[in-house]
């Protein structure tokens, strides 16, 4: 008898159920785009609390922040595309209430995420010479090369993570997965970086299914990288998940007027919309769809 | 073509801070610097790679926020990194301050522990300014963007690039700075901040008047040219038919 790799499929419960206070979680996608949502929210329902944040963030560090989930965030922007400025976001950084944040140069995360996902201490760049990240993270070293050029160069920290969210658009019951859309963004090395991996996905597919009809260059994630699959439809909304939806700009937009609106305003936001658990998230979307017609 | 509108004469000065780039990554953040961008493809620069702003080369030159119709690579963000570090990239970047010495902040206004307004956040700013050509476009010149001193330095200038050592001023390039004024650059006295034209129906007055700090300028600053009678065709009837620019820079 042969024996196939084991089946991860799980719920996002049970994900949430395997992270604990204090972890440092990632969390992929990119702003708006591909992120994933449904595990975002199975966070905000629970009682994690005390964690720090790894993000190119969208309404994912907005959502987390404002509940007050994240003790310490590291991110380059926080920004809802078609909205520049994240509303919960910035309420939390202009009131105080994020404990420690590390602001970082967009392609530093990258190198970051590289030097954790290498197992290396750090890499050599040079973008954060000069500014202003390197000021308001005193902590960050620099790294003369040992050759003849003796350039002083930053040395980015590696970004070890507990575990890593992504969403994408298809997986197999044991983790490979494959992103349909336009850009992988960061999702692999996220996984790499990371002790433990959790990939939601629109749609469980048989492993032949993966390929069928796509490239195997989509494949952006071999399951020895994953620790947990969970089939969660339109578990990115309200982000981009191409080509299976597009950003859902009228329900960001509810959003983005609750979160910049009065206390009882965002009450009302989210008791309409994250009071429940996600099937009933799910229906009030396509309530506020139907109304929205 | 009479009736130049302000909007297209900074259309034109985008463009002519790509004309002599060849055959680099042009990234414009925001409208009129893709419609520079675009502009100049079809004119000075034609060999100038472009994006949909997305993940694509395009081939051809599609209106502002048309459909790609035929692509000619892929460029998903964590190449875009790869090109900045590789150095073939013009970034026009926006700027919510500059300072007299030429850095640039997007992140914070206030102090940074605790923002008076949280903006965007660095992006990708300290890495495009020590890597590839930067540039700056500015809708609105005033005080409140032009400061002496940025809140946050997210953009490197050229001073704060010496200062850093020689690794950060390698490739430290900051080129030109459009507004809904002017045109400018870092090549004043210790590379501080020069107004190079002002824009017809502007005098170099208002433009100081608008800035936070004094100026370097030299005798006889010349008037921005007028876009010319082939530009105005392709700005009106090629890349933007329904005159979004006129939102950046209204009349």
């Amino acid at each position: 008898m042969t024996k196939g790799p084991r089946d991860k499929t799980m719920t996002i419960d049970e994900v949430v159920g395997e992270l604990k206070d204090g972890m440092t979680i990632g969390i992929g996608g990119w702003g708006p785009r591909r992120k994933p949502m449904a595990l975002v929210r199975a966070i905000l329902r629970s009682d994690l609390k005390d964690l720090t944040l790894v993000s190119w963030g969208g309404a994912d560090v907005g959502l987390l922040v404002r509940a007050g989930k994240v003790r310490k965030l590291v991110y380059a922007f926080v920004s809802l595309d078609s909205i520049p400025l994240e509303p919960n976001f910035q309420r939390a950084r202009q009131s105080g209430t994020i404990p420690e944040v590390v602001e970082l140069d967009e392609g530093m995360f990258q190198t970051g995420l590289r030097a954790a996902a290498q197992r290396l201490p750090f890499l050599p760049m040079r973008a954060g010479l000069g500014s202003d990240v390197l000021v308001n993270n005193p902590w960050l070293r620099t790294v003369t090369s040992p050759y003849d050029d003796g350039e002083e160069l930053v040395a980015v920290p590696a970004l070890p993570l507990d575990a890593a969210l992504v969403h994408l658009n298809r997986a197999d019951r044991h983790g490979n997965a494959t992103y349909l859309g336009p850009d992988p963004y960061f999702d692999d090395l996220f996984a790499m970086a990371a002790d433990r991996t959790y990939v939601t996905c629109e749609q469980i597919v048989d492993t032949a299914g993966l390929t069928v009809d796509t490239p195997v260059q989509r494949l952006l994630l071999s399951r020895m990288m994953v620790s947990g699959v969970v089939e969660t439809p339109n578990g990115a909304h309200f982000t981009t998940c191409t080509p299976d939806y597009e950003r859902d700009e009228k329900f960001q937009r509810a959003y983005a007027t609750a979160a910049s609106g009065t206390d009882e305003e965002w009450a009302a936001f989210e008791e309409r919309f994250l009071s429940g658990d996600e099937a009933t998230y799910q229906a009030a979307v396509t309530a506020f769809g139907e109304e929205q017609a | 073509m009479s009736d130049v509108t302000r909007a297209e004469v900074c259309a034109a000065a985008v463009a002519d801070a790509f004309k002599d780039d060849g055959e680099i990554f042009a990234s414009p953040m925001g409208l009129m610097p893709m419609l520079g961008v675009r502009l100049a493809k079809l004119t000075s620069n034609p060999d100038l790679v472009i994006s949909d702003g997305e993940s694509l080369f395009l081939a051809g030159v599609p209106p502002l926020f048309a459909k790609a119709d035929v692509v000619e690579g892929w460029i998903p963000f964590r190449k875009v990194f790869d090109v900045v570090a590789y150095g073939k990239r013009h970034v026009m970047m926006g700027a919510t301050q500059v300072d007299r010495e030429g850095n640039q902040n997007i992140s914070a206004i206030g102090d940074f522990a605790r923002p008076k307004r949280q903006l965007l956040g660095s992006r990708g700013a300290p890495g495009n300014t020590v890597n590839n050509r930067t540039s700056y476009w500015v809708p609105k010149h005033s005080p409140r963007v032009f400061v002496e001193s940025v809140d946050v330095v997210s953009g490197v200038g050229p001073r704060r690039a010496r200062e850093a050592g020689p690794a950060a001023e390698r490739f430290n390039d900051i080129h030109r700075i459009v507004t809904n004024l002017a045109v400018l650059d870092v090549g004043g006295p210790d590379d501080t901040v020069r107004l190079l034209s002002v824009h017809p129906g502007v005098t170099v007055e208002e433009v100081q008047e608008a800035t936070g700090f004094d100026l370097a300028a030299p005798a006889d600053i010349p008037e921005t040219r007028q876009p010319t009678t082939e530009e105005l065709v392709i700005i009106r009837e090629v890349l933007d038919p329904r005159k979004l620019r006129l939102k950046e820079v209204p009349e």
